[in-house]
């Protein structure tokens, strides 16, 4: 049922080939997708592990007495734990699955932020946010009366930590700030963010949508009270998504949304919730979902986040390079730690142009604002084309990607 | 000058467009035909001028020459440009009348429909509604005149 986890020597043309989609043709090209900051490709463990769920175990788990829903249940159950390994939590329980990155937030928005947030109080993030990580604490602060407050970042994309620290007083009662920006590629030292907002007893959200399948993230180590990520954008499906808490944060929650499972008796007059995690999991869970994530997450570790890295280095700057020598390229985000993120614009081309110009080469890069509208006011652009690595992209897509950006601006001067 | 019939004028659009075999070429002639399109009046770029639904910002203006309507219009990005410039080929000069009856099947035979993915279309169909629009207006007041 599973691949034997042993550890494989990381060659990326034999990667490719765990990647179905990667041998498909766009607008009779090879494809050629850069655009795995917005989703990743699924390799065939994850494709298989959620087929062969639906064909030999589906049920409604935590429920059933009968075979199937054990088997189902403890799938759920070990996907959890596999979970909380990948990011080192202390406790399955911290390990809350919801829809992704987006639901994660707002369950701490809803929970949390509405318990806590009072008139008057302040929100701390970046100027660097997904809208996931702006919208749902504008909301709260708009119905508490509270205030957003915006961590300022240097024109290369990184986070002013001395105007950070000027930020933290007692009004502030909450800091949600991004792991790695899924725009710019900057790593942010978060470990550092949330030590300074804990010298106040100021909870820290760290959003890590954009780091998981990159870099080595150890919760206890960053001591992040909150940490959310997403399935898809780390070789699993879509539709599921982690949120950790520390223990005590999420016994002393109300639940986000209610129904069945997060129960542990219900009567007309009274319902008593169950415990964490399943406080927080109203419903019937996306148990194939979780089956999934968990193989994406054998497979991330099967190649080992080490050598991930490294390769993510290295076409990053195989990239960054090769696109500098084409006139009027200009990189947004030049920030020291990066992950392979490549924003740029070119001189005045409009960026849907660059896109649909690549796409003709069968080359799939995102154009826009990529869900980060005050990043970009900050920056004073309409928008990038951006370039986001994986770990089965090569050079010579790399190389591919130059000559046709080279084309489409020799095209659209 | 009476502009050429509307079903002439997409059949000479298809025709062209029949010449290339892959859509980097077919691009390549809309951009051209987008840097070609005449400049636009900057007093007309304002918000109320901006048609509504596209990824790109387009601006687009119509106005009354005897019994035809004269379109004028501009985009951020090349490409967009040059779609509007085929449906301006199209669509100005024309009478209001045969404007919002016309069925511009070119965009489909040329395989745009197709090839545009969503958000892009949209824009494309935002631009034909608007100009369907000012012509249904301009019908409206005429019939109006008359009666």
């Amino acid at each position: 049922m599973q691949e034997t986890l042993t550890k494989k020597i990381f060659d990326v043309h034999k990667i490719r080939k765990d990647f179905p989609i990667l041998q498909r043709e766009v607008n009779s090209k090879p494809l050629v997708y850069f655009d795995n900051a917005a989703t990743s490709q699924k390799p065939v463990s994850v494709i298989n592990a959620i087929s062969y769920y639906y064909k030999n175990y589906n049920a409604n788990i935590h429920r059933g007495v009968y075979s199937l829903s054990v088997e189902g249940s403890e799938a759920y159950e070990n996907a959890k734990e596999n979970t909380k390994n990948f990011i080192n939590a202390r406790e399955t329980r911290e390990i809350i699955f919801t829809r992704g990155t987006t639901e994660s937030i707002n369950l701490v928005a809803y929970s949390y932020g509405r318990q806590h947030i009072n008139e008057g109080d302040e929100i701390v993030i970046s100027a660097m946010e997904h809208h996931a990580n702006i919208v749902p604490w504008q909301v709260l602060c708009e119905e508490k009366k509270a205030a957003l407050k915006i961590i300022p970042i240097t024109d290369s994309g990184e986070i002013i930590i001395g105007e950070y620290k000027k930020m933290l007083g007692s009004k502030v009662k909450l800091v949600a700030v991004c792991h790695v920006s899924n725009t710019l590629g900057t790593i942010n030292p978060v470990k550092e963010i949330v030590k300074l907002a804990h010298e106040k007893n100021i909870p820290v959200l760290i959003d890590g949508a954009q780091a998981v399948h990159h870099l080595k993230v150890n919760v206890q180590d960053i001591d992040a009270d909150f940490y959310s990520f997403s399935g898809h954008k780390m070789y699993g499906p879509m539709g599921i998504g982690v949120l950790f808490g520390k223990a005590e944060y999420l016994e002393a929650m109300p639940p986000y949304q209610t129904g069945g499972d997060m129960i542990s008796s219900v009567s007309f007059e009274k319902t008593t919730y169950n415990e964490i995690p399943m406080k927080f999991e109203a419903g019937t869970p996306n148990v194939a979902g979780a089956i999934g994530l968990s193989a994406a997450i054998d497979y991330i570790q099967t190649l080992g986040l080490d050598e991930i890295r490294h390769h993510d280095r290295e076409i990053l700057q195989y990239a960054s390079e090769h696109i500098s020598q084409i006139e009027g390229v200009k990189i947004i985000g030049t920030a020291e730690n990066k992950t392979g993120v490549l924003s740029f614009t070119v001189g005045s081309l409009n960026a849907f142009d660059v896109g649909i110009m690549l796409d003709t080469a069968g080359v799939a890069v995102r154009t826009g604002q990529h869900c980060t509208e005050p990043l970009m006011q900050r920056l004073g652009i309409p928008g990038t084309i951006r370039a986001s690595f994986a770990i089965y992209n090569t050079k010579e897509e790399a190389d591919i990607f130059i000559t046709a950006l080279n084309n489409a601006v020799k095209i659209l001067k | 000058m009476e502009s050429k019939p509307i079903n002439e004028i997409e059949n000479e659009i298809v025709d062209e467009f029949s010449f290339f075999s892959d859509w980097q070429d077919k691009y390549e002639y809309i951009i051209e035909l987008g840097k070609k399109l005449k400049d636009f009046p900057e007093d007309e770029r304002t918000d109320e001028n901006k048609v509504k639904g596209c990824q790109s910002s387009v601006w687009l203006v119509a106005n009354r020459n005897n019994s035809s309507l004269i379109f004028k219009a501009d985009s951020d990005s090349t490409i967009v440009k040059g779609l509007i410039a085929l449906l301006i080929r199209v669509l100005s000069g024309q009478k209001p009348d045969d404007i919002v009856n016309a069925k511009l099947e070119f965009i489909n035979k040329i395989g745009l429909t197709q090839h545009l993915a969503q958000t892009r279309s949209n824009g494309l169909a935002a631009m034909i509604k608007q100009m369907k629009m000012y012509a249904l207006a301009h019908k409206l007041k005429e019939e109006n005149q008359i009666n």
